[in-house]
């Protein structure tokens, strides 16, 4: 799939943001008043940030309103209204930390809620899909919600979580990575049931439709992209989980080193993201003869 | 809505005879004019003259080589456009509810004028059938001519898919596949009929009927013309012999 600029910051910081907001509200940290209002606001950054980047990619963004009217079937729909959801709770709960100084836990605990609920939202917008089948997999939602969970209790200063998180979330993508590279073929979905050719013989694409590209091809068949997943995956692996947990673990602790991690697990996280889109086949790439 | 009505009246769709499809693309060209001229936004195209031309189309001719066990290879020419899927996944992803399957006649369209143009449902559709327009973006895809075969401005015999109607091999049937006694249901039934992509579970309306087996003697005069000897004579013989001499 192609790897849209837009699309992978939005999945990426809204992650993150909504990460930071399953901590707020579950008080950890306990701030209020100006501290509480300084990680709001970095929260709100993120996840506000990341959806209006997500609508950079749509045909017609002014009418991005509709998309919040098919949640009994859509993912895409239900993301939206769970992502507004959660941020009109978060703001009620942390304007009472910010502005009275009180904790209101149940609104935050709904709001936590929420912010979960969004992210697998998300995830299912991509896990859902047949036609790509290194992601329609239960792990997909799952890793989601681990790096938002990961870059969530970062950002929140939870060093003693974020550590195990860390290493589960390192883990769990490389067993990701791993079973992936093997979904396309065991999905059953192949040149010969595309075409039903197959009981003559071998099936090979002759001629395509036309001699240029189209939209089909750009947006689904990506076979430049995914030259360089190797050594992608290796920076990814290294930024992500590698660097953070020495800088926090191993060396003594120091603010400097925290911010440092931060940034180096944003950063993993965006190639990891790059190469999930970049990686993934869809099924259409079979009449074309690629993947 | 975008959630799929469980049961539609009839099942409107294309019956494509991949044994006769000659790989003309006329209803390439039909398709194209018919659906610039008519139906929602125009089916663009962009930088058409120049080194990277691209454009949105709604019927695509693939031309795929299968290689049997024995004998020579066989080219089949292989159109594709919108199936108008029972279990339409480009439907039930839509988060605007401008994509849509009718409940009179099965047929999936788009509400251009409710479409945000985010593309996701030409993600889930796994044949390939829907292409965003690079002009208005928004979503295109086959309305099986939908202002064709309801339209009573048109003589009888036009109020057909554009594509069936230019057809000049016939390779291509329109009907209610829904219906057992339609003459598209009996075709399929005969010829053996097929879905594309069965374990994809989209439950595709539009069928396509195989290749017809091969004679294994293609040419039928090939007896008669038998070489009657395989050595030459005269001329060319003593040349052979020379030069085999020679060499
Ligand atoms: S062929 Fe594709 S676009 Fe048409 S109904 Fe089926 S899934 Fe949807
Ligand atoms: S591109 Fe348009 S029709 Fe397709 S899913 Fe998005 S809003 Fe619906």
């Amino acid at each position: 799939m192609h790897p849209a600029r837009s699309i992978i910051i939005f999945t990426t910081l809204s992650g993150l943001g909504f990460g930071m907001l399953v901590f707020l509200g579950l008080g950890m940290p306990r701030v209020t008043g100006g501290t509480a209002f300084a990680f709001f606001a970095i929260a709100y950054l993120l996840a506000v940030g990341g959806l209006l980047a997500s609508t950079l990619h749509l045909g017609h963004p002014e009418r991005a309103l509709k998309a919040f009217s098919q949640w009994r079937s859509s993912w895409l729909s239900r993301e939206g209204c769970l992502a507004v959801a959660t941020l009109l709770v978060m703001a009620l709960y942390g304007a009472a930390l910010v502005f009275a100084g009180t904790r209101i836990a149940p609104l935050g605990w709904l709001g936590a809620a929420l912010s979960l609920g969004t992210v697998y939202a998300t995830s299912m917008i991509y896990a859902q899909l047949k036609t790509v089948p290194r992601w329609n997999h239960w792990t997909t939602p799952a890793l989601f919600i681990g790096y938002a969970l990961t870059g969530g209790s970062l950002l929140c200063g939870q060093i003693s979580l974020a550590v195990p998180f860390l290493v589960v979330l390192g883990a769990a993508q490389l067993a990701v990575w791993q079973m992936g590279d093997k979904r396309f073929a065991h999905s059953g979905t192949t040149m010969a049931t595309a075409t039903q050719l197959g009981g003559i013989g071998a099936v090979r694409a002759f001629e395509p439709p036309h001699t240029g590209t189209n939209y089909l091809m750009t947006e689904m068949i990506h076979i430049v992209a995914r030259r360089h997943v190797g050594p992608l995956r290796i920076i990814a692996f290294a930024l992500m989980t590698i660097l953070p947990w020495l800088l926090l673990f191993v060396l003594p602790f120091h603010h400097l080193l925290a911010a440092l991690a931060v940034l180096s697990h944003l950063a993993g996280v965006l190639v990891s993201r790059w190469l999930f889109f970049a990686e993934a086949e869809h099924v259409v790439g079979l009449y074309y003869g690629k993947r | 809505m975008t959630t799929l009505p469980n049961q539609t009246e009839k099942k409107l769709g294309l019956v494509i005879d991949l044994d006769i499809c000659v790989g003309c693309h006329a209803c390439v060209t039909a398709c194209k004019g018919w659906n610039t001229e008519n139906y929602g936004a125009p089916l663009a195209d962009k930088d058409a003259y120049g080194a990277e031309p691209v454009g949105s189309f709604l019927n695509r001719i693939h031309s795929f080589e299968v290689q049997p066990e024995t004998g020579p290879a066989q080219l089949i020419h292989f159109p594709k456009s919108c199936l108008h899927c029972e279990d339409a996944p480009c439907v039930t992803v839509c988060p605007t509810g401008a994509s849509y399957k009718r409940t009179e006649d099965g047929i999936v369209l788009v509400n251009e004028t409710d479409c945000i143009g985010c593309g996701l449902c030409a993600w889930a559709c796994p044949y390939g059938a829907r292409e965003m327009d690079p002009v208005e973006k928004v979503m295109k895809k086959c309305t099986l001519c939908v202002d064709r075969i309801y339209n009573d401005n048109l003589p009888e015999e036009d109020r057909q898919p554009a594509c069936v109607r230019t057809c000049p091999s016939n390779a291509r049937h329109f009907g209610d596949l829904g219906d057992p006694g339609s003459d598209v249901s009996k075709l399929v039934a005969a010829r053996g009929g097929v879905d594309l992509m069965p374990e994809q579970g989209t439950k595709p309306v539009n069928q396509y009927l195989p290749p017809r087996p091969k004679d294994e003697e293609i040419d039928v005069l090939a007896p008669f013309l038998a070489p009657v000897t395989e050595d030459p004579k005269g001329f060319l013989g003593w040349l052979g012999k020379t030069l085999e001499r020679l060499g």
